[in-house]
């Protein structure tokens, strides 16, 4: 194991860490609607989503060959840059957690890496035509499908049940949103855990550890799949309140057909080869399905910003990683471990503001709003 | 740079059109344990309604779990 330096060390800690992130930022995704319609109690379903997230991750095979899908030159990325993408991701995920903004946790990641790679490589390190093509256009795109699958599904669904006992079809609603909310989980399972365990293997391949193309060990397997399953089950509360009840209202049958939305374009995209954010198509099928229904109020304010997040998540999350890569360039092993004591510093901060009116499984849908009173104190930027 | 509009548009159908199709189904399975009035033929008529339904699906969970683990295929 003398292949193993301190730096890969650190990377393969930070890379669990955001994939740790991960987790509890997608919770909302799969589980937010089922929540919020008393379809699930909040704990199972964390609990499920936690453990079907386990078993995806166990179950996807085919780990991510490149970091990035080709989006940055995989040639140029070393490990510092990993580390500092991984940094950068990190802290907007937090960021964005405790204001309780969905967004996307792979475009954190990319933005990252792209901020690394720029700093570390040079310019020509980053592929703008692949950025375009694998996030901007699916980040434009999938929200689009989805919403308007769930809107005339919703749609179609009240319709057809106009006249039926409120009460049965409520219920009826309610057991279908559990197969559907599961499906989402399995889906994100074998799609997330699967990217931390391409990032630590290119890494240990890159430390000359593992041989050229080979496998995830199976400890990287273990950890990764427990990290996001971890994750997921604590539950991004602040997240799941925006989700659930911040966008819309939402009653059963549109939470059926919000998440039937979401499964059927994650399965679509995932099969003909689209890389998409689980988050933003969630989004999309949420407020599809609030506009589905006659009378639904959406909170356009609260879409608003989440727009802006998606919009700020990659340049943000590139600045953070950026700032880490020039000062993990320049400053070495010491340069490294002050980005990670920086970088952990300011997530201990984030969690402690967080307390000041913290959301959990007991009051996570009695309100719509995550408000923290103060502004948040963590800078992004100073994050190196 | 090249965008594949022709695999943008199926994901764009095949999403819609499965999606609709699902929720459709799912609501005609619930309608007929939900329906107003409830002669003892019609109890029976519903049932079956809602048991073929439910059963359709099933099979699209089925094939969704298919389409997620890469083992099967």
């Amino acid at each position: 194991m003398d292949h193993i330096t301190f730096l890969v060390a650190v990377v393969i800690v930070t890379a669990l860490a955001f994939d740790f992130t991960n987790g509890f930022h997608d919770t909302a995704n799969a589980m937010a609607t089922s929540i919020a319609t008393g379809a699930l109690p909040p704990r199972t379903a964390v609990l499920i989503s936690g453990v079907l997230n386990v078993v995806g991750a166990f179950l996807s095979t085919e780990v991510a060959r490149t970091i990035s899908g080709g989006i940055v030159d995989d040639t140029l990325v070393s490990p510092g840059m990993i580390f500092a993408g991984l940094i950068g991701a990190i802290l907007w995920n937090l960021l964005t957690w405790l204001v309780g903004l969905p967004s996307s946790s792979s475009h954190a990641l990319f933005g990252g890496l792209i901020g690394a790679v720029w700093v570390g490589a040079g310019s020509h390190g980053v592929n703008f035509g692949k950025v375009v093509e694998k996030v901007l256009v699916p980040a434009v795109a999938s929200p689009v499908v989805a919403g308007v699958a769930a809107l005339l599904a919703t749609y179609l669904a009240y319709r057809l049940t106009d006249r039926a006992r409120k009460d049965s079809v409520t219920q009826g609603f309610r057991i279908g949103q559990v197969a559907s909310a599961s499906l989402v989980s399995l889906a994100h399972g074998t799609n997330d855990a699967q990217k931390t365990m391409g990032v630590i293997t290119l890494t240990l391949i890159s430390a000359g550890a593992l041989g050229h193309d080979a496998g995830p060990p199976l400890w990287v397997i273990v950890s990764a799949g427990l990290a996001i399953g971890l994750g997921t089950y604590l539950g991004g509360w602040r997240i799941i309140r925006t989700m659930g009840k911040g966008l819309t209202e939402i009653q059963s049958p549109q939470g059926f057909a919000a998440e039937t939305a979401s499964t059927t374009v994650i399965l679509t995209s995932a099969h003909l080869g689209f890389a998409l954010s689980t988050t933003q198509v969630a989004s999309g099928s949420i407020l599809g399905a609030g506009l589905g229904r006659r009378l639904a109020e959406v909170r356009w304010g609260v879409a608003g910003r989440m727009a802006v997040a998606w919009v700020i998540t990659l340049p943000a999350a590139a600045l953070v990683g950026g700032l880490a890569a020039a000062v993990v360039q320049h400053g070495g092993d010491p340069g490294t471990a002050v980005v990670a004591l920086v970088g952990a510093a300011l997530a201990t901060g984030i969690v402690v503001v967080s307390r000041r009116n913290p959301v959990h499984a007991h009051n996570v849908n009695d309100a719509h709003g995550v408000s923290i009173r103060t502004e948040p104190p963590a800078k992004v930027g100073a994050a190196a | 740079m090249h965008l594949d509009w022709n695999a943008l548009g199926q994901v764009a159908a095949v999403s819609l059109g499965a999606t609709v199709a699902v929720v459709v189904v799912f609501a005609l399975g619930v309608l007929g344990l939900a329906r107003p009035e409830d002669t003892r033929a019609q109890h029976a008529l519903g049932l079956t309604q809602a048991t073929l339904c439910f059963l359709a699906c099933a099979a699209v969970v089925a094939y969704g779990i298919y389409l997620i683990v890469p083992q099967f295929h």
